[in-house]
């Protein structure tokens, strides 16, 4: 257990998470003591002045008391002043990125998210970042509205099809967080998950440093397949046991036919494969919608020469 | 429990006279409608709750339980939708607003008998729509029809809004039809401030009504048109803009949360009343509190898109306005406490939801001020925080002072008793069930767990099998409720014109009222509250 976690809020691991969680407890404190006050002032007079036989006489009509009415109405409104004031100076810091952030590009879709670095280097549902550095996120959708929510740095923002929307944030510690899609998407939404890495600055510059390279030449074929197959969202949408999901199951595909919408058949080879990543609306699997997202860009040509052969793997021969 | 099969109820009484199916249907009596309203809405908030049990069934353990994550996705945007439009925002207006507005007035009617009934059948009308496109496919856009979800996704997406887009209207002229009777039909020397304190909430809610649900009607008639027609003014593609629905939307959205709270605020003020054999404390701190929250409730909208790239000073007004729109609830709250005070009080069923009220309504405002703070908001806003907080604000408010009022008032409608001993048990369950099943959620939300998702990480789900179990205790509630109230009707003690003592109009009619409500001509002869002065005992 992660020792930034309290009773209610999770690891506050991010810059901005302890005054955020300040915040909410100085709110936690003072809604607790209205609301004993409240439910023990009821449950005091409920049995204080509880009928006591059947008849029911004249009862006091005292039904105003001036002072008492302006205390009730001007301490909770003082109350609410100062949580009103402190939360927009914290949310100012929140929303103004210092200068000299690292800035990256995120995109939602259907249903993953995808990274692109200040060098050129793309990532697929895992954000990569430096601790201890302002990293500033500019975020956009290709399709419907997604949410980009990383509650152990208390940062959420809606990543919109028509218009850029901004976040930052500065981890405090190397470490894996969880990354989720906090606005509704449809039938992936709540496998719409991330991951955020971050890692010491000298780790993060070498893996910058590396990551449009093809420093994946040395994993043997199938499994970097495997690694795209996971790393790169198809899990999101494929299954590899047999049960289709939002797309068809990748087991036992290889070398078998398939129906397409057009009511035509296709064996499934190498090539049926790479256009399928890369032009996946030119033959659409019957029984499906045609939601897969293009790869073109994204994958590597040997990431997608790792892909067939994973496939090639799953199926029996 | 004392069956008395050889009383009878008093006649003539709205139940009976006149006879058969067509003399209800074609009824313009308002208590009748009031009936027939509640019995649609009853039927919407069991299938509601129907889908409420499966959504949490499914969340009961990690992965697929019950449904698949496409078949989930349809139940919660149905859940949704029914408890907001079929259920929750016509229950106490349209259904005990009608069947008591008038009496509690002194007159013999709406304003606008006719105009009533038409908005009973808009209102079923609406619901067919709806019903079809739940046979046709349903929804899966959650009840906000967020665009481009909406626009782009598949189902019956036009039927849905279209049956809301009609159901509003119904709502709208039950509005009307208040507000001119509110105005013109009091009883000679009901003054303004004479009235009870349900009618201001009626008369609120009203004003929110009228000048708020069109803006519904608007923003879904362009959501169909762009589905249909492609008009393009929330489609990124064509310039348009999405997130232009939020702020449509919300604009009706938020105040229609006051449709929701405003009239149960109004029956926990007559039931504390009552129950407490008291004036209550602050008339017109309440009455006016209603009237300043149906205002500022117009303001608050931008507070659900804290995360929607607002600017940062359109989100501090809309913070300020928040945290002001809460005062007046808080200042209610003070008050019906205060009318405890020196009080003579019973703990009969109507009271047991008053406390449930005061208890599970203060939760819900005051996890309102976290979500109020844009910090602490975007930590918590689209996650189970957030829905538990509407459900401690919706069920733990409205829908207990619903429950009240149907418990206060059921011996009226029906001249009956339910047991008091099996709605005690009722009301520990529901209590009970409720507090499980949300306050978990709180948690869950602080914690980081998105809310619409089929599924979750193994760290959540010792919470989420807890409020799965609390909504079966919940629902075990609510069964035997059905059970003793339906038992009431036909089998029920005779209940008396005034069981409870009270002071309202109302309680001086026989129990089920005459058709024309009053034998008599009823005369004003003491304010709604007057314990202090008018000496009045229990029947039976
Ligand atoms: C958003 C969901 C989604 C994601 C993410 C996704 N796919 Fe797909 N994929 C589909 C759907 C739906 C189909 C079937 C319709 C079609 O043929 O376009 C499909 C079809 C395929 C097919 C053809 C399968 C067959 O049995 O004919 C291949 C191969 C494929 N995807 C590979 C991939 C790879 C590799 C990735 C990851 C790099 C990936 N997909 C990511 C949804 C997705
Ligand atoms: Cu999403």
């Amino acid at each position: 257990m992660d020792s930034t976690a309290t009773l209610w809020m999770p690891p506050a691991q991010s810059t901005i998470a302890g005054e955020v969680d300040a915040l909410f407890y100085f709110i936690f404190y003072v809604a607790m003591g209205f609301f004993f006050l409240v439910v023990l002032a009821a449950l005091y007079f409920l049995i204080r002045y509880r009928r006591k036989g059947n008849e029911v006489g004249l009862t006091d009509g005292h039904d105003h008391n001036f002072k008492l009415e302006l205390i009730w109405t001007i301490i909770p409104t003082i109350l609410v002043f100062i949580v009103f004031i402190w939360g927009f100076r914290t949310y100012l810091k929140m929303n103004v990125a210092p200068k000299g952030a690292i800035e990256i590009k995120v995109t939602g879709q259907k249903w993953f998210w995808s990274f692109d670095y200040p060098n050129g280097a793309v990532t697929l549902s895992e954000l990569v970042v430096p601790a201890g550095r302002p990293v500033k996120l500019l975020l956009s959708s290709r399709d419907v509205i997604h949410s980009f929510y990383v509650p152990d740095f208390r940062i959420k923002m809606d990543a919109l099809p028509n218009r850029y929307t901004m976040l930052w944030f500065e981890a405090k510690n190397v470490g894996t967080y969880n990354l989720y899609c906090a606005e509704y998407c449809g039938t992936g939404h709540s496998t719409m998950l991330g991951k955020v890495k971050v890692l010491s600055v000298s780790d993060y510059e070498k893996w910058l440093a590396n990551a449009g390279a093809e420093k994946d030449a040395e994993v043997p074929l199938p499994e970097l397949g495997k690694k795209v197959y996971t790393g790169k969202a198809c899990m999101t949408c494929h299954t590899i046991d047999g049960t289709p999901s939002v797309g068809p199951t990748f087991k036992n595909v290889f070398g078998h036919t398939v129906e397409l919408s057009d009511g035509t058949t296709i064996t499934i080879d190498e090539n049926y494969i790479r256009e399928s990543v890369l032009k996946p609306q030119a033959k659409v699997v019957k029984g499906f919608a045609p939601v897969m997202p293009t790869f073109q860009g994204l994958l590597s040509n040997r990431e997608i020469d790792g892909i067939i052969a994973y496939i090639k793997t799953l199926s029996e021969q | 429990m004392s069956v008395n099969k050889e009383s009878f109820l008093p006649e003539p009484n709205f139940l009976t006279s006149p006879k058969g199916l067509k003399s209800w249907l074609l009824t313009l009596d308002h208590k009748r409608i009031g009936l027939m309203y509640l019995f649609a809405i009853m039927f919407f908030f069991m299938i509601g709750g129907i889908f409420a049990v499966l959504i949490r069934l499914e969340l009961l353990q990690i992965g697929e339980t019950i449904m698949s994550a496409d078949t989930y996705n349809r139940m919660f945007t149905l859940h949704g939708a029914i408890m907001i439009f079929l259920f929750i925002i016509p229950a106490i207006p349209a259904a005990m607003g009608n069947i008591m507005l008038p009496i509690m007035l002194g007159a013999k009617d709406v304003a606008f008998p006719r105009l009533n009934l038409a908005s009973w059948y808009i209102y079923i009308g609406g619901s067919l729509f709806a019903i079809y496109s739940m046979a046709h496919g349903a929804v899966d856009t959650g009840w906000t029809f967020y665009t481009p979800y909406s626009t782009s996704t598949n189902g019956a997406v036009i039927s849905m809004t279209l049956g809301v887009f009609i159901i509003g209207f119904s709502s709208i002229l039950t509005g009307l039809n208040f507000i001119v009777t509110i105005h013109k039909l009091r009883l000679p020397g009901m003054t303004w401030f004479k009235m009870p304190l349900f009618i201001w909430g009626l008369y609120a809610t009203a004003i929110i009504q009228v000048l708020a649900t069109p803006v519904l009607a608007i923003t879904l008639i362009l959501l169909i048109l762009e589905r249909t027609l492609g008009i393009g003014i929330f489609d990124p593609a064509m310039g348009g803009d999405p997130v232009l629905f939020q702020h449509f939307f919300w604009f009706y959205s938020h105040p229609a949360v006051y449709i929701m709270i405003l009239p149960g605020m109004g029956i926990i003020s007559e039931m504390v009343a009552v129950f407490s054999h008291k004036r209550i404390f602050g008339y017109k701190a309440i009455a006016f509190s209603s009237l300043g929250i149906a205002f500022l409730s117009f303001l608050v909208w931008g507070h659900h898109m804290f995360t929607s790239g607002q600017s940062e000073y359109a989100a501090m007004i809309f913070s300020f306005l928040t945290f002001m729109v809460g005062i007046p609830s808080g200042i209610k709250t003070f008050n019906w406490l205060a009318t405890l005070f020196r009080g003579s009080i019973t703990f009969e069923a109507p009271m047991l939801y008053v406390f449930a009220f005061l208890f599970l309504f203060t939760i819900g405002g005051l996890t309102g001020i976290f979500l109020g703070a844009l910090p602490v908001d975007i930590h918590l806003h689209d996650t189970y925080f957030v829905v538990a907080h509407f459900h401690y604000v919706m069920m733990g408010g409205t829908v207990m002072a619903f429950l009240g009022g149907i418990h206060y008032w059921w011996p009226k409608i029906w001249g009956r008793m339910y047991s008091e001993a099996w709605a005690r048990v009722a009301w520990v369950l529901i209590f009970v069930g409720f507090n499980m099943t949300f306050f978990t959620q709180f948690l869950l939300g602080t914690k980081g767990m998105p809310r619409r998702y089929f599924d979750y990480l193994p760290q959540f789900e010792g919470m989420h099998g807890f409020s799965s179990v609390g909504s079966l205790v919940l629902g075990a509630g609510f069964i035997v409720m059905a059970f003793y109230l339906i038992h009431a009707i036909f089998k029920g003690r005779l209940a008396g014109d005034n069981p409870w003592g009270a002071l309202t109009l109302e309680w001086q009619t026989s129990s089920p009222p005459p058709p024309e409500n009053f034998l008599k001509d009823p005369v004003f002869t003491h304010g709604p509250y007057d314990y202090d002065t008018v000496d009045v005992q229990r029947t039976v």
